[in-house]
């Protein structure tokens, strides 16, 4: 099952921190890594054993580059069901990068996006629903994201969905056995029991759908987009949001003329940020270009940063801004605190909700904006430790469980008979187990037996 | 001495409910058959309950009919009281059940068979099988007859080493006190197949003048009988009732008091027992809570008082059976016919099989019901049918006929038992069905008949007559959307009686149709043009129009699941050398063989990836060729 090329990549985010690791997997992941790494006890990683720990140098030829520890798995007892090696060395992109290169050199081929976990899978070491949730994991940019992807993995949504599914599940045996086994003075089933047990899965599974928007932002952000008309701010708020001065700042109207983007991390909460240009009529070709990107920018974000001058009075152009928000999940920011004030805020709140003030140019009203966007994608109190969904498939299961309960209820309200609602519910049950990839088939028939004294 | 007596095309091993259809459907089907029985006075012997049908096994009886099978008719023809079952819970579950003569049952087939073109019916123990060099299979009787064929069928039910057990008294023996097939037993290991012990019990017979009635509620069958058989020309009537009576805690008392002379408590008995047919002793353990459990009290046959005890199948010692007998009304003065026992069997895994009923391992080797490790006489009944389409489609050359599970429940309970296996008897239930809505009783014709022309059990002139009832529930459908009922005095008077709302305006019959609280005997006074039709033809057009919803939603379903179906895996498909299945996938598959993708996704250990994996695996095959 061993692939021939043995594969390497810096399995830690990009960027400043205390550690970085290096994954190498495959057939000659121990041979690769001897050629850098020397350890102090002077044992060899092809001669360990697995889940073995050691201490030692990396070397760049004659050269020690860092102090490391690397980590030896031996297949299959690995992530990714091969030879695996991790080197834990100080973190920084220059380290990492330069240490990579090195196993590069000595023999290992760059990994593609995945590929650790599509081996992984390829070696039938995880599961679909793992294999989402690590998927997850990886692509998880905040910490907190990170936590709901562990959580996935450690069952916190296998507990929840078989937690919903065992109150169906008994319900779907009662009926099973009161129509399966007539002559057995099986009571009916109370219709109020049975409306509360499928309102109960209902309420359920509807808290997880609710949760999935927000979970996804905690994983892996949503697109928001800072709009205006020209020389509100919109680029000093980015460069504030962004902690460094990432769009030109100037005086000028029309600066900024093209869609700029960046990755932000507003307290836990993700945001894929982009300042576009001012937006108001204009005879530049170039800057028309870049407000007609404005324009669909506004469209496609899932959240509206829409800023408005303060210090200036409400014109067509701010007018027209309003309109477009209206009905969108928008945040109206009223800038530049620290000058007079010139507008009337209250036809702005009418429209759009309460504004957020603030002064992009020293930070004032930072901590406020923050706490909104976190209320307003709902990651505010997002309990990470609660059970969430990780992607789309487990969303659409969720959905097809929802629908087929949503039918069940009208069958009942209808009067239908109950062999019509128990296809309804064996339908949520079977939507339920794929999600965390069981078999529906024998989970009703079991339950019969368990719970009912039937037969001749 | 060993002598050659005959070589025939297909030879079927036991002509219990499996055997019969097997060896009727080979030879109609044109095969050169034989069948061999043990006991010739008891083909077709109910050794259990005296009744045919019940909750989805009444629809296997009736999807057996729609093929082309003999078990429907021969139950219409024998049938001593009918019932349907689940009234009111719907038609998806409405199912038929008759007590049956069983005596006369058992001679109707053994007459059928004897008549039948093709067929040799032979007493004779088979004590030995094997495979010739040729690849036909050559079988040996006790009187040392050697025949050959080239497909055998085994359909040994509980006489494959069979074993009863009566407390501490066991002895070796098959069902009804006939002999056990122990030789072939043996024979059979020395094969290679993979068997194991399966358990079962019957409860007692009693005489129905040691009974007092006057203590039992008396059960009737249905005012208008309903007949398993769509082909059916008799009119069948109820002849005798059924009586209910209770255990009570004196019973359960007894019971306890003597759980440990009881083998299966005494760890006599290694076989797995079916979980749907308890023993009252296994029902008093488990259920300890319960305070009494109902017994119906069932005739045997008209020329006979032997009454049947449903609900008191036991393996305690004879004395210890009489005592709680006697502890429940109506059975204080009871006097015993036949006691009750526990009896142990040889069966197969059908893992080892594929949908065909043919072994996966063995050419020309089929099995069928209880051998297969299912239970029940229609469940045996219906893989018989299947594994004698086969066997004479695999000697003429045809593909073999697999019924998909959103078909009917034949494909269902096949495709459970070779995907999935069973841990203990497999009987069927409509649960087992996540296609229940489209897989009624009512329909089986329409689902099946068809199929049956195809194969040719079916004759000209039945299919012709199916044809004409569909062409009549066609026009009778469209009648009933285009027909519109005015608002009137009276139709208000009777939707507000039905609780259901009044008219305003005209609507269409098919709309008042699907409202629950109707059906068409109440709307008939209103819908002034409907013609005169059969019963039957009505009650399709309502289901049809009262469940549409529902029975698109499932067609939805089937659509999909036959999108998987339809990607078929070869035989041949070597699981070792697919790479990224996981090892128990790769276990599961070589060792189940599925014949395409859809019978894979469904055995357990199987997970979704596996299936992409064979999916990939597939179409690199095909852009490969």
């Amino acid at each position: 099952m061993t692939e021939k090329k043995t594969i390497a990549a810096i399995s830690t985010p990009m960027g400043t921190g205390g550690v970085g690791i290096i994954r190498i997997s495959g057939e000659n992941a121990f041979e690769i890594c001897d050629k850098v790494f020397k350890s102090f006890s002077g044992k060899t990683l092809a001669d360990s054993e697995g889940y073995r720990a050691h201490y030692g140098r990396i070397f760049d030829g004659e050269n020690a580059v860092d102090e490391a520890i690397c980590i030896v798995f031996r297949a299959p007892h690995s992530y990714t069901g091969e030879n695996v090696v991790e080197i834990n060395c100080h973190g920084g992109i220059f380290l990492t990068k330069k240490i990579l290169r090195l196993v590069f050199e000595n023999g290992a081929s760059p990994a593609a996006p995945g590929e650790f976990t599509k081996r992984a899978f390829l070696n039938g070491k995880m599961d679909l629903s793992k294999a989402e949730g690590v998927m997850t994991l990886i692509s998880a940019q905040g910490e907190q994201g990170a936590n709901a992807a562990y959580n996935l993995l450690e069952g916190s949504l296998s507990r929840k969905i078989n937690e919903i599914n065992s109150s169906l599940l008994s319900v779907a045996a009662h009926m099973a056995a009161w129509v399966d086994y007539p002559d057995d003075e099986i009571e009916e089933i109370d219709e109020n029991n049975l409306r509360s047990t499928v309102e109960n899965a209902k309420k359920e599974i509807n808290t997880l759908l609710s949760r999935f928007d927000s979970g996804m932002a905690v994983t892996t952000g949503v697109d928001a987009a800072i709009v205006g008309k020209p020389n509100v701010g919109k680029s000093t708020l980015m460069n504030l949001l962004t902690g460094y001065d990432r769009s030109i700042v100037t005086s000028v109207e029309g600066t900024t003329r093209d869609v700029i983007e960046e990755t932000v991390n507003l307290n836990g909460c993700i945001l894929r940020l982009s300042d576009t240009a001012g937006m108001r009529e204009t005879g530049d070709e170039v800057e028309k270009i870049g407000v007609d990107r404005s324009r669909k920018k506004l469209e496609r974000s899932a959240v509206i940063f829409a800023v408005f001058d303060l210090s200036r009075e409400l014109s067509e152009e701010d007018m027209e801004l309003i309109e477009l928000c209206e009905g969108r999940t928008v945040i109206p920011i009223i800038n530049k605190t620290d000058l007079e004030k010139r507008a009337d805020i209250s036809v702005i709140e009418n429209k759009l909700g309460k504004c957020v003030a603030i002064s992009a140019k020293d930070g004032e009203g930072y901590d406020e904006l923050c706490e909104t966007v976190a209320t307003l994608i709902g990651t505010k109190d997002f309990d990470t430790s609660a059970a969430m969904l990780a992607n789309e498939r487990q969303r659409i299961c969720c959905e097809t469980a929802l629908a087929s309960l949503n039918e069940a209820f009208e069958a009942i309200d209808f009067g239908l008979t109950l062999d019509a609602i128990g296809v309804c519910i064996d339908g949520a049950i079977a939507a339920l187990l794929e999600l965390t990839g069981q078999k529906a088939s024998e989970a009703v028939v079991d339950e019969v037996f368990k719970q009912f004294c039937v037969g001749k | 001495m060993e002598y050659f007596a005959k070589k025939y095309q297909v030879i079927v091993i036991g002509a219990g409910h499996a055997g019969i259809e097997a060896g009727l459907a080979s030879a109609r089907l044109g095969c050169d058959t034989c069948v061999f029985t043990i006991n010739l006075d008891w083909v077709g012997n109910m050794a259990c309950n005296p009744s045919i049908g019940g909750t989805s096994k009444g629809h296997l009886v009736r999807e057996i009919d729609a093929l082309g099978g003999e078990m429907g008719k021969a139950a219409d023809a024998n049938t001593l009281q009918s019932r349907i079952l689940n009234l009111g819970k719907g038609p998806a579950v409405h199912s038929l059940r008759a007590q049956i003569d069983r005596r006369l049952y058992s001679d109707y087939m053994k007459h059928i068979m004897e008549l039948q073109d093709n067929i040799d019916l032979r007493q004779a123990e088979i004590v030995d099988i094997k495979q010739l060099e040729d690849g036909t299979w050559q079988v040996k009787t006790h009187l040392e007859a050697i025949y050959t064929a080239d497909c055998v069928i085994l359909a040994t039910g509980t006489f494959l080493a069979g074993k009863v057990y009566v407390g501490d008294v066991s002895y070796e023996s098959g069902p009804d006190g006939m002999f056990p097939a122990k030789k072939l037993g043996e024979s059979l290991k020395e094969l290679g197949l993979p068997t194991r012990r399966f358990k079962t019990g019957t409860p007692s017979r009693v005489n129905r003048k040691t009974v007092d009635f006057s203590k039992l509620e008396i059960q009737e069958g249905d005012e208008h009988v309903v007949p398993f058989s769509f082909d059916c020309n008799c009119e069948v009537k109820n002849k005798l009732p059924c009586y209910i009576t209770y255990t009570n805690l004196e019973t359960k008392d007894i019971i306890m008091q003597n759980l440990h002379r009881s083998p299966l408590y005494g760890g006599k008995i290694d076989g797995v027992g079916p979980r749907y047919c308890p023993s009252i002793e296994d029902k008093i353990v488990r259920f300890a809570e319960k305070e009494r459990h109902q017994i119906f009290i069932e005739p045997c046959g008209e020329n006979t008082e032997e009454l049947y005890l449903q609900g008191l199948s036991s393996s305690l010692p004879e004395d210890v059976q009489l005592k709680f007998l006697r502890s429940i009304p109506g059975l204080e003065n009871v006097e015993t016919m036949r006691t009750a026992y526990a009896i142990e069997y040889d069966c197969v895994d059908p893992l080892s099989l594929k949908a065909s009923l043919e072994f996966n391992d063995f050419s020309g080797l089929f099995g069928a019901g209880q051998f297969n490790g299912s239970s029940g006489y229609e469940e045996a009944a219906a893989q018989g049918l299947v594994a004698g389409i086969n066997a004479a489609h695999k000697i003429q050359g045809k593909e073999p006929l697999i019924l998909e599970r959103s078909g009917s429940y034949i494909g269902t309970l096949i495709d459970d038992l070779v995907t999935k296996g069973c841990s203990d008897p497999y009987r069927m239930m409509t649960s087992r069905s996540e296609y229940r809505l489209l897989l009624r009783q009512d329909n089986a014709d329409r689902r099946l008949t068809p199929i049956g022309y195809e194969i040719g059990l079916i004759s000209e002139e039945r299919y012709q007559k199916y044809l004409k009832k569909l062409e009549l529930i066609d026009i009778e459908k469209k009648r009933v959307q285009s027909t519109v009922i005015s608002p009137s005095e009276a139709i208000n008077e009777l939707l507000v009686s039905r609780e259901t709302s009044a008219l305003n305006t005209g609507v269409r019959l098919s709309e008042l149709l699907k409202r629950p609280q109707l059906n068409y005997d109440l709307l008939e006074p209103f819908d002034t043009a409907r013609p005169p039709l059969p019963r039957e033809i009505f009650e399709q057009v309502e289901i049809d129009t009262k469940y549409e919803g529902y029975i698109k939603r499932q067609q939805a379903q089937v659509d999909e699941m036959h999108r998987l179906e339809v990607k078929k895996l070869p035989e041949d498909t070597d699981y070792s050398t697919i790479h990224g299945l996981r090892l128990e996938a790769r276990e599961k598959l070589a060792k189940i063989r599925p014949h395409n993708i859809g019978q894979a996704s469904r055995i357990s250990g199987v997970s979704p990836s596996d299936i992409s994996v064979l999916l990939i695996y597939l179409e690199k095959e095909c852009r490969n060729d």
